[in-house]
């Protein structure tokens, strides 16, 4: 049931003391975590950059322009509400489509519906800091609501899977794809429920599925097996990852991706203190490949980078 | 071994170094001990007389002791900035005269004293005339004559008919003229100085005296009436509130009489709080204040020298690091998750006034209850800062409808609830409920839980007696606590939990 430190430490796990010190620390500076903190800024910063998110229908930072909320979805059927500040996918709520009897009526991941006045009060509830770290006063945002890719057709309940690449110094050091349960109600969080499954950096292969600390190959509401996907896109998706080091500049990064139907690979969000299931769904400790990425002097161009992952991390 | 981690250990080994050779200087050569002892040796009473200063010349007097048996006065003193200060002998004991022409508004003045316990001092004092018998009005008069009349019958001699008479006054239901003498009163005060009357008419000299209870750390000490009694000999004590004889050991006998503790002639709003103490000094350090030998300079800025008020302010907040070291500990080696950082340690202060088992029972009554009233403003949809609000104002609700609730069944430990932080209570309801509705009732009640156990287990450390001990007498032992933190700061080692938490990636290594 339990294992001890010196087995971890030969399988090179990382614990989350050692990240904090080590790496969070170490490489991400502290005036840089507004940059991936506010998903707003991440968003413009992206387009900037020529770095494919998925499209911002519009923002309402005060309760008063909650009411624009009618205007700003009037063109979009589907569309998410998300505040900008939040963390773990605390507060979001995905639209699938409108009520076709009632007027102001629409329709939740869920098949639940919710009223204009509640979608606003979840707004101002947003604005006022509910779900932003420290409850400081934050900004709701509506924005394009991804459709998944056919690959997850059949191993993903209702939401959105996405994929989670641990970027280190530019580096892509390790890969996973977190499927939505009933447990976790369609969201993409491990703590809820979610399954992770472990991804080959170098094929983009699935390879094993963690469902809270536990190992599992299919999924627990569809029963498809869950490892052996091919994931589409693979090369531009760890492209993408690896750009977001130039963009932020943060050394030690989580890159949050959904795979669109339509429009590929698009960032969703960054995340300055990644989590450490990722070690989990591949069975891999993260801190020798940290420590082998640390060994590289910096400058390396993407392509550069992306080339030493696939030599470096091929599975023999 | 790089160069952070070489400066932190270099400063964690500095800061053990001084915290341990003060603690060893100190209690070496100053003798300060290092561990509590079981009885304390010296109590240090401070009377504040404060009030508003009035337009003219301001006299105030007030009643210090004099006359205590069982204790003797170490040292006194007054502080009393632009007064002149007098003390002297008058008939209720002794009294300090405080004297200035003109002040302006509030004023405090101080008396302090340090007293210990001298039981040669017991029962000293002169016999006392007989009394004069009381003049009293119709129809009291009969009504003390015929109760002095049935109290003698009953009883043998001055002690006996003291003990028969009070046990009369505290039932005086029982009795017509006892119940007409009382005219309802039933608080100890009224009850002494009714004793007193009817034992002048016995013509036995008694009279009511007015002291404190020596209990360590107490702000404000209630003042407890006593009955004085002569029986020819000697004096004997009696408590008015219960009929029992006998002077307890840690009553310090302050006045006599049915004057006022302190009366301030051209002032008002005038309040008098004596607090008391126990200092630790041994009898070294004793005999040196004795012969009022100044110490070094370690000594003179001891927590020690502060007003006692302080000292108690700060035997508490001396032992919020511990606390917080506990905390750490529990966080970032052991990995338990808890709602806020220090919340615990906080719960875990008013732990102790309430004592676990109550605390961790009243504060789970007073989250479950903000929970379900969190519940329901959640479907009223209020804006989240008059939310947080209103769940604070809920909160204090219930601490004030627990505390009656507790004073209504007589269960003492129903009052202290008011001594929980309510804000940091508000915003557990406020960060649990949103858990819950978030991550689940699972997530919540598990956070709430190791909320709790790190709040137990915070208060287990900071009540145990030779940590209070230590933090206050040798407070120089927070330097290894904060090397301590240093410490925890800089480990990168696994966290208990994580050990079960990727177990799985060592028990496939066998597998693969």
């Amino acid at each position: 049931m339990w294992s001890l430190p010196r087995q971890l430490r030969a399988r090179g796990v990382l614990g989350i003391n050692a990240r904090n010190t080590d790496y969070v620390q170490r490489y991400n500076p502290r005036h840089l975590y507004p940059l991936v903190d506010d998903k707003l800024q991440t968003k413009r910063l992206a387009l900037d950059a020529g770095i494919a998110v998925p499209a911002l229908y519009g923002t309402m930072a005060t309760p008063g322009e909650t009411k624009q909320f009618t205007d700003l979805v009037a063109a979009h059927d589907e569309f998410v509400l998300k505040p900008a500040h939040g963390s773990g996918g605390d507060g979001i709520l995905v639209f699938t489509g409108r009520s076709a009897r009632r007027r102001g009526q629409y329709r939740l991941i869920d098949g639940s519906f919710l009223s204009d006045a509640e979608i606003r009060f979840h707004a101002t509830n947003i604005i006022s800091g509910r779900y932003s770290l420290g409850g400081t006063r934050d900004c709701a945002m509506l924005e394009y609501c991804v459709r998944a890719d056919p690959v997850f057709d059949h191993v993903s309940y209702r939401g959105i899977p996405d994929i989670r690449v641990m970027v280190f110094r530019g580096y892509p050091a390790a890969a996973m794809v977190r499927l939505p349960t009933r447990a976790s109600h369609g969201k993409a969080n491990l703590h809820q429920g979610a399954v992770g499954v472990g991804i080959d950096l170098v094929s983009g292969r699935t390879v094993y599925g963690v469902l809270s600390s536990a190992a599992t190959d299919e999924h627990p509401d569809t029963g498809e097996m869950i490892a052996d996907i091919q994931l589409p896109n693979w090369d531009k998706l760890l492209e993408l990852a690896a750009s977001c080091y130039e963009l932020t500049g943060l050394g030690y990064l989580g890159v949050d991706i959904v795979l669109d139907r339509y429009h590929g690979p698009l960032i969703l969000e960054l995340n300055a203190r990644p989590g450490l299931a990722i070690q989990i769904a591949n069975r891999i400790g993260l801190a020798q490949r940290l420590r082998r990425i640390e060994a590289i002097p910096a400058g390396a161009a993407v392509a550069d980078r992306l080339g030493w992952v696939r030599e470096a991390f091929r599975q023999s | 071994m790089p160069r952070r981690e070489l400066q932190v250990w270099f400063m964690a080994l500095l800061l053990i170094g001084v915290g341990v050779s003060l603690t060893y200087y100190k209690s070496r050569t100053l003798g300060f001990p290092l561990l509590p002892d079981s009885r304390a040796e010296v109590w240090t009473v401070e009377a504040t007389l404060s009030f508003e200063a009035g337009q003219g010349p301001i006299k105030a007097r007030m009643f210090i002791p004099g006359l205590t048996p069982g204790f003797a006065i170490l040292d006194e003193n007054f502080v009393s900035r632009g007064f002149g200060a007098t003390p002297r002998y008058v008939t209720g004991g002794r009294e300090v005269q405080w004297a200035r022409r003109r002040a302006e508004g509030q004023q405090t003045l101080y008396y302090r004293a340090v007293v210990y316990e001298d039981t040669a001092g017991r029962g000293e004092d002169t016999t006392p005339p007989l009394p004069s018998s009381p003049l009293l009005a119709e129809p009291f008069n009969t009504a003390a004559q015929m109760t002095v009349e049935d109290v003698g019958r009953k009883s043998a001699d001055p002690g006996s008919f003291a003990g028969e008479l009070l046990r009369r006054l505290l039932a005086p239901a029982a009795d017509q003229n006892v119940d007409l003498l009382l005219d309802g009163a039933t608080d100890p005060v009224a009850i002494a100085e009714t004793a007193t009357s009817l034992l002048a008419a016995a013509l036995i000299p008694s009279r009511m005296v007015r002291g404190i209870y020596l209990k360590d750390q107490s702000r404000r000490s209630a003042i407890a009436p006593w009955l004085m009694v002569h029986d020819g000999t000697t004096w004997l004590y009696f408590d008015p509130a219960t009929g029992e004889q006998g002077l307890p050991e840690d009553f310090l006998l302050w006045w006599s009489g049915t004057d006022n503790l302190a009366e301030v002639d051209g002032g008002r709003d005038v309040d008098v709080r004596i607090a008391v103490s126990s200092n630790v000094v041994d009898p070294v350090n004793l005999a040196r204040r004795r012969s009022e030998v100044r110490e070094g300079p370690i000594a003179e800025l001891s927590l020690l020298a502060l007003p006692i008020q302080t000292q108690a302010v700060y035997a508490i907040l001396l032992l919020v690091p511990i606390g917080a070291l506990v905390v750490a500990i529990l966080r970032n080696l052991v990995g338990v998750q808890t709602f806020g950082t220090f919340m615990p340690v906080l719960i875990a202060l008013a732990f102790r006034e309430t004592q676990l088992l109550w605390g961790i029972l009243l504060f789970s009554t007073l989250v479950a209850l903000g929970l379900a009233f969190r519940f329901y403003l959640e479907r009223l949809r209020l804006l989240a800062i008059a939310r947080i609000g209103a769940v604070l104002t809920i909160v204090v609700l219930l601490m004030l409808g627990v505390t009656i609730l507790g004073n209504q069944l007589e269960l003492e430990s129903g009052l202290s609830v008011a001594l929980f932080p309510m804000v940091i209570l508000a915003m557990t309801v406020e960060r649990m409920s949103t858990v819950w509705e978030e991550r689940g009732a699972g997530d919540a009640i598990q956070q709430g839980l190791g909320s709790l156990a790190v709040a137990a287990a915070c208060y287990a450390v900071m009540d145990l007696e030779v940590v209070r001990h230590l933090v206050v007498v040798f407070p120089e032992t927070l330097l290894i606590v904060l090397a301590l933190m240093l410490l925890i700061g800089r480990y990168t080692g696994y966290r208990l939990t994580e050990l079960r938490r990727f177990r799985e990636l060592v028990q496939r290594e066998g597998t693969d």
